[in-house]
């Protein structure tokens, strides 16, 4: 085997290389013919550690692994069935390494679902996705069961929108089922435009038939036969992976004109997005599909009544519509029985930030925050990505409609329930770690700044509240803000909630209100002291050289660009405020750490 | 003589434009794959040919600037010979994106209004988040996707595409000389 292993090696060596970290290669020795199989597969969500390579059945995980590294792997693993142990990842809490996926906490803890196959199929081949099981669900859909059978299956499993809404998909399902009307849609949202969140984008790279697979069902459900996947145009790979899965399945008779020889027809779409924010909202991706400017309607009419072209029209969010295939082929009862009551099943989040392990992590609903955090994502680190025990500061969840938790949340339960109780929400799932060493009102001005940027315009209060909020953050953060500004951020964030129209706006001012709601003090500290405890607000800096220490070297008055420090040598030198742009090279420069305040 | 290339060239424009337009049954709701499919050709959008597609799918021009400015990959100006995309997403955020781009900035002279170097080499711009924020912070060059950058390391990017550039344009002009040493032998 070694010879041919080698070449084809040699091949995928290259390619491997230069696709850099988001191709994943996978090994699989088949013990049968005694011949090693090389596949690419979807992400497997250990983004940091990549690029992985799996040996299967040895069930060995090999992280970061180079090009140089591919012989010894060759060499050591499949021919000499040896452990690369350089190449193990190796737990930052306990020390250990670990050889696979069942020692290594990252996947251990987790409850993959809709992220099981991803990393182990190959996403381009039909044949692998059918031969484990899928389009199982598909079939019986449409041999065996009735529209209404369906509806009722996905409103007993619970299941509700991952999008963020989480509004129950069954009921949607039957609003849209129950129209009289010749010609429906249904849509897959694939526009995950959360700053944070790249779960979807995960699925439709890994994983594209299971997506295929639910959206076909839910045309099905609904008596739909044209259907679309909108894919936000900063995710090329998912576009190219739903265009192919799109045609492997036409040429298999999942789509087209004779659906599982039922005669029923059945189309499918791929469009990809423009770069539009606001398009995740339901009424202004339809707009944005009829050609138009993104910008929402008011419901109702909802999608379900009057949608695609005046059409009744659902529209289910990627993760949502992974799930369903499962639902379906388990039973509802089995989705019930994992997460809350009122939240069954698992949800995918996207770890990211200061945190050891960032990647896809799947758990059920009610996980505690801790559980994620401290334990799947290996504890919370520094900005040079050392492990710092005390560390934690704030997860931001949900992007920018979302809130912040803070270490009191640390047991709570992660659920659409639970979360909205504290002034937070799932959203699409995006988790941002922060440490102490981040500014709360620096990350709620950056959530401010690109929500304002997304605003479509069209309601007066969204579009020139959220304005006014950057300008009284900017405030804040550059020194002008006096006892006034937070109250008067506080009642235009209440009247952009109420004066908005879609999701976007409402949600805006969350950021703001939630870090008001725990880190009142550290805005307090930014308006009557002047002063960023993070040392992140530049204008708040002030620069000066300790008296006592400084031995007059001149260092800094050589270094400085703007001359702004004078002083005789061997005296103690000075910084002019007035002159200082605070860039901080003196602090660098001085070797006796006598400046102070930058 | 002087404008003959140039209704050539003119002449070859719309003829691209025609067959994405054909290509889409010059169906008005078909405007937003259209017009990427027209900037995917010319790497951004030119006034004329926008007004062109309005007249074609026989709509208001400004139906067809209002989508086109609406949408943030819509470039109505063209870009740089490099693209440079810096993500600007939250996990590349809390992990110092911005000393990143400011770094790139400074170097390239470009500024938040002015992305493109003077001499249409590189364009600088951010990015919405590109969802590959395991890696944050993360650059874009050319499509190539970049993750745990660094100013540093982002600047030698920048000197790599530089270097190959200059070793292009000195190989085209010794190129370039060569058939006119021929031309001089016959």
């Amino acid at each position: 085997m070694a010879n041919g292993a080698m070449k084809v090696f040699e091949r995928f060596k290259s390619e491997m290389a230069g696709s850099g970290l988001r191709v994943v290669l996978e090994l699989r020795p088949e013990a049968a013919n005694d011949e090693v199989r090389l596949s690419k597969s979807g992400c497997q969500g250990f983004c940091q550690m990549g690029p992985l390579v799996s040996v299967v059945p040895d069930g060995i995980l090999y992280t970061k692994v180079r090009s140089e590294d591919v012989p010894d792997i060759v060499q050591q693993t499949l021919v000499g069935h040896q452990v690369v142990e350089r190449l193990l990842y190796k737990d930052p809490a306990t020390r250990q390494k670990c050889r696979g996926l069942e020692d290594n906490p990252f996947y251990a803890r987790q409850s993959r679902f809709v992220l099981r196959e991803c990393g182990f199929l190959d996403p381009e081949d039909i044949h692998e996705y059918i031969l484990h099981g899928g389009y199982r669900a598909a079939r019986k859909a449409f041999v065996e069961m009735l529209p209404e059978e369906i509806c009722t299956t996905i409103l007993d499993s619970g299941l509700r929108g991952r999008g963020g809404g989480g509004f129950p998909t069954g009921r949607k399902w039957n609003a849209a089922r129950v129209q009289n009307s010749a010609k429906k849609y249904v849509i897959c949202n694939g526009d995950e435009g959360d700053p944070g969140a790249f779960m979807n984008r995960s699925v439709m790279e890994g994983n594209p038939h299971s997506v295929l697979e639910g959206l076909i069902i839910a045309a099905r459900a609904i008596g739909a036969n044209e259907t679309l996947v909108y894919v936000r145009a900063e995710y090329p790979l998912a576009v190219e992976r739903m265009r192919r899965a799109v045609v492997d399945a036409e040429r298999e008779g999942i789509l087209g004109k004779n659906v599982f020889g039922t005669g029923q027809s059945m189309k499918c779409e791929v469009m990809e997005g423009a770069g539009a924010f606001v398009c995740g909202e339901e009424t202004a991706m339809l707009a944005s599909i009829e050609g138009q400017r993104g910008m929402p309607r008011p419901k109702p009419p909802f999608p379900a009544q009057s949608g695609l072209w005046g059409k009744p029209t659902i529209i289910n969010n990627v993760e949502t519509l992974a799930h369903v295939s499962r639902i379906l082929n388990e039973g509802p009862e089995v989705f019930r029985s994992i997460g809350t009551k009122e939240s069954p099943g698992t949800k995918t989040f996207a770890l990211t930030g200061h945190v050891a392990n960032t990647g896809l992590v799947e758990v059920p609903f009610g996980t505690p925050l801790r559980e994620v955090v401290l334990n799947i994502g290996g504890g919370v680190t520094d900005d040079a990505g050392k492990l710092w025990k005390t560390g934690f500061k704030a997860v931001q969840i949900g992007g920018p409609s979302g809130g912040c938790l803070v270490p009191e949340h640390l047991d709570l339960p992660l659920a659409y329930e639970s979360l909205r109780s504290v002034g937070a929400m799932v959203g699409s799932g995006g988790l941002v770690v922060m440490n102490q060493g981040t500014c709360m009102v620096s990350i709620a001005r950056f959530f401010m700044q690109f929500t304002q940027r997304e605003s479509c315009g069209k309601c007066v209060l969204c579009r020139e509240g959220t304005k006014q909020l950057l300008a009284l953050l900017d405030d804040v953060i550059e020194g002008r803000a006096d006892a006034g500004t937070l109250e008067l951020m506080e009642k235009l964030a209440h009247a952009v909630q109420v004066g908005s129209l879609c999701g976007l706006g409402k949600t805006a001012p969350n950021p703001v209100l939630s870090t008001l709601r725990y880190f009142r003090k550290e805005y307090e500290e930014h308006i009557f002291e002047k002063r960023c405890r993070t040392g992140r607000c530049k204008a708040l800096l002030r620069p000066s050289i300790n008296q006592e220490k400084c031995k007059g070297c001149h260092l800094c008055f050589a270094v400085c660009p703007v001359g702004a420090i004078s002083g005789e040598k061997k005296q103690p030198h000075q910084i002019n405020p007035e002159l200082c742009i605070k860039c901080g090279e003196c602090a660098k420069a001085c070797k006796i750490h006598a400046i102070e305040g930058i | 003589m002087a404008s003959a290339p140039m209704t050539v060239d003119r002449a070859e424009k719309f003829e691209k434009v025609c067959a994405i337009l054909d290509y889409h049954a010059r169906r008005p709701a078909r405007l937003i794959p259209i017009l990427q499919a027209i900037q995917h050709e010319y790497q951004y959008l030119p006034e004329e040919v926008l007004t062109y597609v309005a007249t074609s799918l026989d709509v208001p021009a400004a139906r067809v600037f209002g989508v086109a400015t609406f949408y943030a990959h819509f470039a109505l100006e063209p870009k740089g010979k490099h693209v440079i995309r810096v993500c600007d997403g939250t996990a590349c955020h809390v992990k110092q994106s911005l000393p990143v781009l400011n770094a790139l900035r400074e170097k390239l002279g470009t500024s938040e209004t002015n992305k493109t170097t003077a001499d249409m080499l590189f364009t600088v711009e951010t990015v919405a988040c590109l969802g590959a924020c395991g890696l944050a912070p993360v650059i874009v060059v050319d499509e190539q996707v970049h993750g745990q950058i660094t100013p540093e390391r982002a600047m030698a990017l920048v000197d790599e595409i530089k270097a190959t550039e200059e070793s292009f344009a000195t190989a085209s002009t010794a190129s370039a000389e060569q058939p006119s040493a021929e031309e001089a032998h016959d």
